[in-house]
């Protein structure tokens, strides 16, 4: 086992996206854990550019793993912001309650 | 002769493999959010190995020191039946573990596959003395990504604004005006015409009685 390869941050973040689809089947119901495994697939991708910026030596990698923190924030407060909205309604933050669009 | 640093990045996959698992089982979702924060730590771990130092750092303060912070107040904050939101949990599970496992087959088979062996270099590229990861990523930020950064810029302005008037409720005892309501009020309901009816002027110099005779009509004129 030599130094730290491209492969190993490329599998890791696979590892930790597949953990995230599995956590959004398992939570299915549950919007917040939802949100919750989104923030984990971002991460994953975060990983994957950083590893890339690292092993090309392109700096340009770090710049897009910045924009993408900035969009994941954003996407998690408007995220929780209607989360909030939505239990004052509803009294529950459960997806299958979520039909009144008849869809 | 296994090397520090690769020992190092195993030490904080692992944790972080672990922590993820968390997230995605944990009955309490304050507990999943605590291991989120847990996973995102040793993110930053890893990062730092890989010569990100200001994505680490920043990965650190504004995703466990805000955002991470800003899911524990809404999961305490929220009232939610947690034995109504683990019904078909395991139920799932079966579909879940089989398309992760497919995807992580495939992503596999991309990396191990011959095409990919080889286009990136094995070793990352040394770094200058006196190289600086704050001050590149910046150069880049301020010069050839500035209209991106605008952008991110106006995106968080969007959720601020977004996120403030989702939530937000007005105070029953506060005295500010409603323009809708009063572009909407109509003359009826400022003015009222009350008919009553007329009293005839007194003379003054009638006779001392007069005056209470006449104040008595004009009272139950006013009621």
């Amino acid at each position: 086992m030599g130094p730290i390869s491209q492969n190993h941050v490329l599998v890791l973040g696979a590892i930790l996206f597949a953990i995230s689809i599995v956590g959004i089947f398992l939570n299915r119901k549950n919007l917040i854990v939802l949100l919750m495994a989104i923030e984990l697939m971002l991460l994953a991708v975060n990983m994957n550019f950083v590893g890339f910026s690292y092993f090309l030596g392109d700096p340009d990698g770090q710049v897009f793993v910045f924009f993408i923190l900035t969009v994941a924030a954003a996407e998690s407060a408007i995220g929780l912001a209607i989360l909030v909205v939505l239990f004052r309604n509803l009294d529950t933050v459960d997806v299958d309650e979520l039909d009144n669009l008849k869809g | 002769m296994i090397e520090f640093k690769t020992l190092l990045f195993y030490a904080f996959a692992v944790v972080l493999v672990f922590a993820a698992f968390g997230v995605i089982t944990s009955r309490n979702p304050v507990h999943a959010a605590l291991w989120l924060v847990l996973s995102f730590f040793n993110a930053a771990g890893i990062w730092m190995l890989l010569k990100a130092e200001f994505l680490a750092i920043s990965l650190v303060l504004v995703y466990v020191g805000a955002v991470m912070v800003l899911f524990l107040f809404v999961v305490m904050m929220l009232d939610i039946n947690l034995d109504k939101m683990r019904e078909g949990f395991w139920k799932n599970s079966k579909l879940g573990f089989v398309v992760g496992g497919l995807m992580l087959g495939e992503m596999a088979f991309v990396l191990m596959s011959p095409l990919f062996d080889g286009r990136v270099p094995a070793a990352a590229p040394a770094n200058q003395p006196g190289y600086s990861n704050v001050k590149e990523l910046g150069r880049l930020i301020y010069t050839d990504y500035v209209f991106p950064f605008e952008v991110a810029a106006l995106i968080l302005l969007v959720a601020i604004i977004a996120a403030l008037a989702l939530t937000l409720r007005g105070r029953k005892d506060s005295k500010a005006q409603d323009p809708s309501r009063q572009v909407l009020v109509k003359s009826g309901d400022r003015l009222r015409v009350v008919k009553m009816a007329s009293v005839k002027r007194e003379d003054p110099a009638a006779p001392a009685a007069a005056p209470a005779a006449a104040a008595a009509p004009a009272g139950e004129a006013k009621k």
